[in-house]
């Protein structure tokens, strides 16, 4: 079966979805991701989907539970790259992702994930 | 209003949802369907092939390639011999779910495309038709 990498850039985890993603190949992409972000003390995740041209209520689920499990474990996680086709189709879905932060690439998802942290008012130190 | 093309497949696994939506998205590029519509039409088929697989019990979808004088449209049919739904308006609104999903899997849907039309009975199985025009 394929896997998703996930790459360690600095203190945060980039996943970028390339495949038509499978339901199983998604499962495991949650799971793995979450073990990585216990294991390599990362505070932030950027997913990036600017080659997904599908995003069903079953993926955004997974978007939904990959953010969510991710801030209980002190990390971000910002949605890169979304095609405009998917975004429109998203919205009439009824689908538009509340709460989960977005940018347009992997450079602004960074950026935002830094000041994030900086302004961060949980009441711990920056890592 | 003729009919080009006409496919059959079935849907018995994950893996066929990805197939019919690359069978619908070949059949919505052929037709000159935007990039937008292409991909509410696709994501459509993506939603109802899993209520099929998932509620349904698995079944079968049928695609064609439809021409109506200058008008060029993709009609998608998926049929299953599952428990069926007792109230179709219920199952119609946002926000409802029965298996745990995001609730907006028909409701959803129907705003993806041009036409939209369910025929389901308990006991008999459920028929979804979804049309989408260029």
């Amino acid at each position: 079966m394929e896997r998703i990498p996930i790459l360690k850039m600095g203190p945060y985890l980039l996943v970028t979805i390339q495949v038509d993603m499978h339901d199983r190949v998604a499962m495991t992409l949650q799971d793995e991701l979450t073990e990585q972000i216990v294991r390599q003390h990362a505070s932030g995740v950027l997913l990036d989907i600017s080659s997904v041209n599908v995003v069903d209520s079953f993926i955004g689920r997974m978007i939904g539970n990959i953010a969510g499990i991710s801030r209980v474990l002190d990390a971000e996680t910002v949605v890169v790259g979304m095609r405009p086709a998917v975004a429109i189709t998203l919205v009439e879905l009824g689908m538009a992702l509340p709460g989960i932060r977005t940018a347009l690439n992997v450079d602004a998802g960074m950026a935002l994930l830094k000041s994030a942290r900086k302004i961060s008012s949980n009441g711990r130190l920056a890592r | 209003m003729a009919v080009l093309r006409d496919d059959r497949m079935a849907l018995r696994s994950v893996d066929d949802i990805i197939k019919a939506r690359q069978l619908v998205r070949d059949g919505a590029i052929g037709q000159g369907l935007s990039l937008v519509d292409q991909t509410k039409l696709v994501t459509a088929v993506s939603e109802i092939a899993r209520n099929t697989l998932v509620h349904g019990g698995g079944g079968d979808m049928r695609m064609e390639i439809l021409n109506d004088g200058a008008q060029r449209g993709v009609r998608v049919t998926f049929s299953d011999q599952g428990p069926g739904i007792a109230d179709i308006p219920l199952a119609m609104k946002d926000g409802y779910s029965t298996a745990g999903g995001l609730g907006l899997g028909l409701g959803g849907t129907k705003r993806l495309v041009n036409e939209f039309t369910i025929e389901s009975e308990p006991g008999k199985g459920t028929k979804v038709t979804i049309l989408r025009w260029r």
